[in-house]
């Protein structure tokens, strides 16, 4: 039933070590963009306030397909812009980690700003009680105790990320989920098989985040 | 925004001085960015005004192309929330069972189809469909985009409803045990009614998370939902892709839009309302309310 493993037809760790690399890249640039993202929304210039809500809530809104699409197809065959890809294959897998760090910033940013909102009022009051700029109040204060408590929601942000990544086979980045497409689409005999085999795969993704991360954050939660 | 204001001082002279120059470098570099991408859409043709002009003065773009999509998109998350709520309403009673063989499987079954990414389920079910039945090949699509998002749903909903029941306080369950009713008598006419008042708005923050999926049939299964009309669009009216994503972008935006403030007004009116037991649930409670790993639904596709 499972013949198709032995065939060495299909590169299965391969196309897994595709979503795998999707996932971390997109991740490492997905915490920083949305890490500027919640800056600018709590800073005191009302126009970068004004930004991120906006880049936020639109962002949010727009479906992720037709996000990476746009980057594909619009950024990429249109206007032009390839990130450095030397060929097609490059090309599309950095559009599609700039698709997903650009969708899954404002999910990063608006689960820091809930982290933001439970570091307790004194300690941001203390730090300006010495002097600290806002810059300093946030960046030594705030947003590290605003970190550890939304160590379950980036948790579940990363895992979503995870699932998401297969939305790139839209723009034909070479990872799990197309190859899944192919292998069902000629493996007609062992349908179920397939689907377990890649269905197991993304469980060996999550479920380790999950359980490994939720350990962390009660680990790093900050007693109060 | 209390705990956030707390972050600077009412702005004094300095301060203002010193906000009105960062806002005016953060300007320029949105300007320089503006320029660069104009530039860019420029060099390529992309701002010529035939590209654009069809949206606006040629009706047949909507009633033929955007339209019928926007319709597509709505029938297959329409039918994908209406089959998946009773589903997951009945995945999410199992789960709160008194009795061990019906809670462990229906957790099972609940947390593997939240696990998995819903394209996985949508892919498998259009080639399930393709072999095993003969639903006619143009329904097919919209069939495989409903049976994934009804897989994937119902399991979340499966949560909502779960965490749903357990906002609700305490003693409703007492007071319903103390006048005699039987456990299915207290889940019918005691918890259930009140924990889908209180949990309204998490279902329509959920339907946003819906309507975005819908775009995925479009993208890999070929169904004519509202991003897919984009490629036949482009193709008849001169390659403006960049019009037209601009476009079909801001049609989902402003439909999501509707239903994201559609969610905060109805949380307000419950928080507010003085006949409910006070317990709202807001997507936000579902994500908490789960221990981390087990609500990967933060994102949506």
């Amino acid at each position: 039933m499972f013949d198709f493993l032995d065939s060495g037809q299909y590169d299965l760790l391969g196309a897994f070590w595709v979503t795998v690399q999707l996932t971390l890249y997109s991740a490492v640039g997905s915490l920083i963009w949305g890490t500027l993202l919640a800056g600018m929304r709590v800073s005191p210039v009302p126009l970068m306030r004004a930004f991120g809500t906006a880049y936020v809530n639109l962002v949010r809104n727009t479906p992720l397909t037709l996000v990476l699409v746009a980057c594909s197809l619009g950024l990429g065959l249109t206007l032009g812009i390839t990130l450095g890809g030397q060929d097609f294959k490059a090309m599309g897998f950095r559009l599609a980690v700039l698709g997903l760090v650009a969708y899954t910033g404002t999910f990063v940013c608006e689960s820091l700003r809930s982290g933001i909102n439970t570091v307790p009022v004194g300690q941001a009051e203390a730090a300006r009680a010495l002097g600290l700029s806002f810059f300093q109040v946030l960046t030594l204060i705030v947003l590290p105790q605003a970190f550890r408590s939304v160590v379950a929601p980036l948790a579940n942000v990363l895992i979503a990320l995870t699932k998401n990544t297969t939305v790139a086979s839209a723009i034909s980045v070479a990872e799990a989920s197309a190859l899944m497409k192919t292998m069902l689409e000629n493996e007609t005999s062992a349908l179920f098989a397939v689907f377990a085999v890649f269905a197991f795969g993304f469980i060996v993704l999550t479920l380790p985040t999950g359980l490994i991360l939720g350990w962390v954050s009660k680990r790093v939660a900050v007693k109060r | 925004m209390s705990a956030t204001s707390v972050l600077y001082d009412t702005p004094g002279v300095r301060a203002k001085r010193r906000n009105i120059i960062y806002t005016i470098v953060f300007l320029v570099v949105l300007a320089l960015a503006a320029w660069w991408v104009l530039a860019v859409m420029a060099e390529k043709q992309q701002l010529a005004s035939e590209k654009w002009s069809p949206f606006v003065t040629d009706a047949k773009v909507w009633t033929t192309y955007l339209l019928p999509g926007l319709g597509e998109t709505l029938r297959a998350a329409a039918l994908a929330i209406v089959i998946a709520l009773p589903l997951g309403a009945l995945l999410g009673i199992g789960r709160l069972s008194d009795h061990a063989w019906i809670r462990v499987p229906v957790g099972a079954v609940v947390e593997f189809f939240r696990a998995i990414p819903v394209l996985l389920m949508m892919v498998f079910a259009a080639q399930l469909y393709t072999q095993y039945t003969d639903v006619s090949s143009d329904l097919r699509p919209l069939y495989a985009v409903v049976t994934g998002l009804v897989l994937y749903n119902a399991s979340v909903m499966a949560e909502i409803v779960r965490a749903g029941i357990l906002s609700l306080p305490r003693g409703q369950t007492d007071a319903a045990k103390a006048i005699g009713m039987r456990k299915g008598q207290t889940m019918s006419y005691v918890l259930l009614p009140q924990a889908v008042t209180a949990m309204l708005p998490a279902l329509v923050s959920q339907l946003v998370v819906i309507v975005k999926d819908t775009a995925l049939g479009g993208a890999i299964l070929g169904f004519s939902e509202l991003l897919s009309q984009g490629r036949t669009i482009t193709a008849n009216y001169g390659a403006n892709t960049i019009a037209t994503f601009a476009v079909i972008a801001l049609i989902y935006i402003a439909l999501n839009f509707l239903l994201t403030t559609l969610a905060g007004w109805l949380e307000q009116r419950l928080r507010q309302g003085k006949k409910s037991t006070g317990a709202v649930l807001t997507a936000d409670d579902v994500q908490q309310a789960s221990a981390p790993g087990r609500t990967p639904d933060g994102g949506g596709a």
